[in-house]
């Protein structure tokens, strides 16, 4: 078993579970009301048994199953000690700054990467001995496209449905279908160095997609793309859940997260800050609304103070100060009240940014 | 699972034309046109013209060029640049189908070149012996003894400085110094055992004795084994350096 160094109390937890007599997981329900820092997403077991065995092997077993799951390269820990389910036909976002063991997560589960520590099923196999065939089950898209820039479109999907064993005429056939799918059907004899970002990346899910497989990978699949080729790509992969394939996704745009994901978690330096739906994460961490406030240039350190007791939380930022309260406008009147006039102020709802940046901190990540 | 084949089609009509080019330019200007200076003033080379000497250097020399270079960038690219190692290995396959792939792939294009080279030495008359078809997969397994261990090293590559030493001081005095253009007993005593070392060397002697139709067998298998043993050891360095490099 591995010691983290610095083990937090919820790491010791996780390390007492090493017993067979450890406590089970608080479910989910249990957890929406516990607003301290958590590592598990799983569902409850029954009384007793011990979360360290594996799931049984009775249809009900989730997708992805993962019990500290510890990924190290030298000393540094990427992922520590995580454990998580993953239901079939459900879509799960694995939210996080830069470095917070996202795409370490993604490449154990989809079997590039061994573990350093703990248990996987991945689609009710042992990745370590059964990689390969877990693999002609997945679709990954990785971080970076690793498309063949000097094949064109259709070659890229043939030579990758080969790596597949797939027969070729089932592999045109689908190819033809998925180029419909991602829009690239006129491009389909071009190559694809000169295509642009969002057409790779439309071709690189294209790509995964050619295996039929049951579960979809994202890493980061609309970083740095255009707001046109984001909606689009979040309308493919909104298609794709509506086919019961079970999409698994790491982000660090919320909206993205919002729109897509039925359940998230938040992870930073390693382990999970928060999971739950994007609603009861919101409700969990942030207020129903957020007032932002803006005065002169180097005068919210000053007021911020006389603001006290107008919100649940008050955040002053160097540009702004933000007022998290459960109405609004009402909050918003109170500031007037007091004499207050700032130069602009916005009220609106919380949303998954709140979250995130409540829980992983303003400062930037690298 | 014959997917290099695919790779295949991302060059293959520049390829095919150095394929055909490169034999012809070569054995025109050294065979022909160097040849009929050497041939004025010795009349032979080891009992032969100087294009018919030449020939079956330039065979296996051109093979190992090939084996060489195909195993440097093409490798760290696929690793560092293109990540199509990585894409590969996102599906069934393993990093040993991977070694393969590339490898087996490295093994045709050889062929293919070597076939063709074989085939302008004919035109120039220059296959003196039905054995000369043996020197198809003798060429192979010239080309092969460089890039398995070739591949063993690209793999470990963080940039690209290392191919240009090993091009400049490896591959290039191997081509010039191993019998390719003159024989090495022209060399001074003192650097004939290196270059009997030289795998370049065996490959040249397998394709001159096999195109001349002299050679005698235990030498040739001495030579044919040593070609065999590098790929086999290169093989197996390669998948070391390729599970290293791809699985983290």
């Amino acid at each position: 078993m591995i010691e983290p160094a610095d083990a937090t109390p919820a790491a010791k937890l996780d390390d007492a579970g090493t017993s067979t007599d450890r406590a089970r997981p608080p479910t989910l329900t249990e957890m929406s009301h516990n607003a301290g820092s958590v590592r598990s997403m799983t569902r409850p077991s029954a009384p007793g048994a011990s979360t360290r065995a594996l799931p049984a092997v009775d249809g009900t077993e989730p997708l992805i199953w993962a019990r500290g799951l510890v990924k190290r390269f030298g000393d540094f820990v990427a992922v520590d000690q995580v454990d998580f389910d993953i239901e079939k036909g459900e879509s799960f976002g694995f939210l996080g700054p830069n470095g917070a063991g996202k795409t370490s997560t993604m490449k154990m589960i989809s079997c590039m990467s061994p573990l350093s520590g703990g248990t996987l099923r991945v689609l009710g196999m042992d990745p370590a001995a059964d990689g390969p065939k877990i693999r002609s089950r997945i679709g990954l898209v990785p971080q970076e496209d690793s498309l063949d820039l000097e094949l064109t479109v259709m070659d890229n999907l043939m030579v990758y449905g080969r790596y597949f064993d797939l027969p070729k005429k089932v592999i045109r056939e689908r190819a033809n279908r998925l180029l419909e799918f991602a829009q690239l059907t006129e491009r389909a004899n071009d190559r694809v160095d000169p295509l642009s970002g969002g057409m790779k990346r439309r071709l690189t899910i294209a790509r995964s997609l050619i295996s039929e497989p049951d579960l979809l990978i994202l890493d980061e699949p609309t970083t740095g793309l255009d707001p046109q080729a984001r909606h689009l790509l979040w309308d493919r992969l909104y298609r794709l859940k509506q086919q019961g394939v079970t999409l698994v996704i790491t982000t660090h745009y919320m909206d993205e997260a919002e729109q897509l994901c039925d359940r998230l978690v938040v992870m930073d330096k390693g382990t999970f800050a928060a999971h739950g739906t994007p609603r009861q994460l919101i409700d969990q961490y942030s207020t129903k609304e957020v007032v932002e406030l803006r005065f002169g240039a180097d005068e919210h350190e000053n007021i911020a103070p006389k603001l006290d007791g107008l919100a649940e939380r008050i955040e002053v930022l160097p540009d702004r100060i933000l007022l998290y309260a459960t109405d609004g406008d009402e909050t918003l009147s109170e500031v007037h009240r007091r004499g207050f006039t700032p130069v602009s102020a916005l009220v609106r709802r919380s949303t998954l940014e709140d979250v995130f940046l409540r829980l992983t901190g303003r400062t930037l990540v690298d | 699972m014959g997917y290099f084949a695919y790779q295949y089609k991302r060059t293959w009509r520049s390829s095919i034309t150095t394929s055909f080019l490169y034999p012809i330019l070569y054995l025109a200007a050294m065979g022909v046109g160097l040849g009929s200076l050497v041939d004025k003033h010795s009349h032979t080379v080891d009992g032969v013209s100087y294009l018919i000497f030449l020939a079956p250097g330039l065979l296996a020399g051109t093979a190992m060029q090939i084996g060489g270079n195909e195993a440097m960038y093409p490798i760290m690219g696929a690793i560092k640049w293109m990540k199509t190692y990585f894409a590969m290995l996102a599906t069934p396959l393993r990093v040993v189908d991977v070694l393969r792939g590339q490898l087996g792939w490295i093994a045709v294009r050889l062929a293919i070149v070597s076939s063709i080279y074989l085939g302008v030495m004919a035109v120039f008359g220059a296959v003196k012996s039905w054995y000369g078809i043996l020197a198809l997969p003798a060429a192979i397994m010239t080309g092969m003894a460089f890039a398995a261990p070739i591949a063993a090293y690209s793999a470990r590559q963080e940039r690209d400085v290392g191919f240009t030493t090993l091009y400049r001081f490896g591959l290039i005095p191997l081509f010039l110094f191993s019998g390719t253009f003159f024989p090495v007993s022209q060399l001074p005593v003192w650097l004939r055992p290196i270059a009997y070392a030289t795998p370049l060397y065996h490959g040249v002697f397998l394709c001159r004795g096999l195109v001349l139709g002299n050679l005698s067998l235990w030498p040739a298998v001495g030579s044919a084994v040593y070609l065999v043993a590098l790929v086999g050891i290169g093989y197996w360095l390669a998948g070391i350096s390729f599970k290293k490099r791809l699985i983290v």
